[in-house]
């Protein structure tokens, strides 16, 4: 067990150090992408650029260069924005967190209950029209662009129909702390959430109804009918419990790469602070050390979730288990 | 004969909802005590039979009579025959690999039928699973209890299977295949547990299409071919001196313990008639070597001798 788990943490390092390694030499040692001159501007002198790669260190050889910064990173953590001069990248992160972590918190249980529910019910009808119905809706759901969605659910909630009374509730766009104000966090994050869970909700009900429509033809759900297990019993305590493997594996790379900056364009698209829309603006004006933070980020949190869904496989499949560490 | 009969089909017709018969007309009786083989080439319809009994069959059309200990089932909502199933009777499956859910404990699932029908704590069905384990011969069931199906061999899979068939006191047992996945040593041990179950009382049906099965452990016969019974009997009897050709043929087919050793067995010229295609007059007629003109007309089930029952032209007084 202990073996196991400390073999499971020295992959996660290793995989971390790749990316990081990895990331690094796309945007620092790649030929032409060279970071003194952004910083400089354009027509710099050649002093002053001479005086900022002696600054920043980029005058040295490059696994130096990716030592230093790893350990401005995650040791000092004082790595400092190359475009808001003395902006501190890490801190920056570590506030824009809590904002995706709550829009994606919202989100998954938007799209766990939504696929469930619609999972089931068309799994049950299969066949009838309540389940074309609901498949044809989540194809919908899936081929929607999250950004496009946002924007006609802030057109529709926001202006055209604000004062209706159905919309009346709806905040203005933007966060509000759970400390600061519960109920006002819930109220900023129920649209964005519903929204960024649309599509997934399509794509989870899709799967789950052929995983489940799979596990109903298992001979162990014929062994469950004839112990007299009635019929809500037979679907959700025996059915689901085979089907939902996928689902978790599905779930966990889905909420790792949302919680990383993945629910990015809806982060955008609702003003929400959160780690999405710092990666964008770090994108949009080329923050180097602002996207080496916010890519690190992401790829811990993708890891972690990896680890955690595997954890989570071995307690829902004993033969899991027992394969990976043999016996 | 005194024994009460258990369960008695009385003509079961069951069909696709298309309108293709699968089963026609198949009448059995199961007393308490007595094991009743069903034996018939794959495809049958021995399995379904057992099927329908259970009330596992959806979508599927079925008419004549069931009735099980002299309640009608046919027609019998869902939810009191869902109380039938498990308790009153109880079904072991063919494969106890894919029989069990691989995701829980054998112990869990087993306190889980008996929970399913009897009000009892947790602590109490566990101990009852563990004494039912212990019962079948699995060694050290408490930690048995607690395995999954995969760590089990399939002797004692099917052992678990058949503890939890029996975990409700059920009267009849019906046995779809039970050893077909065994090996031979195993096999013995199971049948061996059938006979001990149907000695205590209980009636067993036992689904197979092997007759060495059905003599060691049945105490009667009904040979199934093409979705009908074509004859029924006492075991002991049938053997000695089958009366239906397709029985003749089959039992032709066993290869002999002693004596010199056949060049090639004998066997059934034709395959079974699909569904579908099932011809007029007598089902086995395209195979059989005695046909003649009026086996174009079905033969009905007769009973030429105390106990024995035969669908056969041959036999009409």
């Amino acid at each position: 067990m202990i073996r196991s788990f400390a073999s499971r943490t020295g992959q996660m390092l290793l995989v971390i150090f790749g990316i990081s390694v990895l990331v690094f030499c796309i945007f620092f040692a790649t030929p032409g992408a060279d970071p003194t001159a952004r910083i400089a501007g354009r027509g710099a002198s050649p002093q002053v650029v001479a005086r900022i790669r002696a600054e920043y260190g980029f005058d040295r050889p490059l696994p130096v260069q990716y030592v230093t910064m790893m350990q401005k990173l995650f040791v000092s953590r004082d790595l400092t924005s190359f475009v808001n001069h003395g902006q501190r990248v890490v801190p920056e992160v570590l506030q824009a967190a809590p904002v995706t972590l709550s829009l994606v918190l919202w989100a998954a249980f938007f799209w766990v209950s939504g696929s469930l529910v619609f999972g089931i019910a068309s799994a049950v009808l299969r066949d009838s029209w309540v389940d074309r119905l609901l498949m044809v809706l989540g194809l919908i759901g899936l081929s929607m662009p999250v950004f496009w969605l946002g924007e006609v659910v802030n057109l529709v909630t926001q202006s055209r129909w604000h004062d209706m009374f159905l919309f009346r509730w709806v905040p203005p766009l933007g966060y509000v702390p759970f400390s600061q104000s519960p109920w006002g966090w819930a109220k900023a994050l129920f649209l964005p959430s519903l929204t960024l869970a649309v599509c997934f909700i399509g794509l989870y009900a899709r799967v789950l109804r052929s995983e489940l429509l799979t596990a109903m033809g298992e001979d162990s759900i014929r062994t469950a009918r004839a112990k007299g297990a009635g019929p809500v019993r037979v679907w959700l305590w025996h059915g689901l419990r085979l089907s939902w493997l996928s689902y978790v594996s599905l779930f966990g790379l889905d909420f790792a790469q949302l919680l990383g900056g993945g629910a990015l364009l809806t982060e955008v698209v609702f003003a929400l602070p959160g780690v999405g829309r710092l990666t964008y603006q770090a994108l949009a004006t080329l923050d180097l050390p602002l996207i080496m933070a916010t890519v690190m980020y992401a790829a811990v949190f993708v890891v972690i979730a990896n680890a955690l869904v595997d954890g989570l496989y071995a307690l829902l499949d004993p033969r899991i288990r027992e394969g990976r560490h043999g016996r | 004969m005194g024994a009460e009969v258990l369960l008695k089909l009385h003509h079961l017709h069951l069909e696709l909802p298309d309108g293709t018969a699968l089963l026609e007309d198949v009448s059995l009786n199961v007393r308490r005590g007595d094991a009743l083989g069903v034996v018939g080439e794959s495809g049958s319809g021995k399995s379904l039979t057992a099927m329908s009994v259970m009330g596992l069959l959806p979508g599927l059309k079925a008419s004549g009579s069931i009735r099980f200990e002299g309640r009608e089932l046919l027609g019998m909502k869902d939810r009191e025959w869902r109380r039938l199933r498990g308790a009153g009777m109880a079904m072991i499956f063919q494969d106890p690999m894919t029989a069990f859910l691989p995701v829980r404990s054998i112990g869990a699932q087993i306190d889980e039928q008996i929970r399913l029908h009897e009000r009892i704590s947790r602590r109490e069905a566990r101990a009852r699973t563990v004494a039912l384990l212990g019962r079948m011969g699995v060694p050290d069931s408490e930690a048995a209890a607690k395995r999954y199906p995969h760590q089990l061999s399939g002797g004692l899979r099917q052992r678990a299977m058949i503890a939890m068939a029996l975990s409700c006191g059920p009267s009849l047992l019906i046995a779809d295949e039970p050893t077909t996945a065994l090996d031979v040593t195993v096999q013995a041990q199971i049948l061996t547990l059938l006979c001990e179950i149907r000695d205590s009382g209980a009636g067993v049906m036992l689904i197979t299409h092997d007759m060495g099965v059905v003599a060691q452990t049945c105490t009667h016969v009904a040979v199934v071919y093409s979705g009908l019974v074509v004859e029924q009997g006492p075991v002991a009897a049938v053997m000695a001196r089958p009366l239906h050709p397709y029985t003749q043929a089959l039992l032709e087919a066993i290869p002999p313990l002693d004596g010199p050793r056949p060049d090639a067995l004998p066997t059934i010229p034709g395959r079974p008639p699909a569904p579908d295609a099932r011809p007029e007059g007598c089902v086995f007629a395209p195979r059989c070597r005695y046909v003649r003109s009026d086996c174009a007309v079905r033969p009905a089930l007769r009973e030429p001798e105390e106990g024995r029952r035969v669908a056969c032209v041959l036999y009409d007084a």
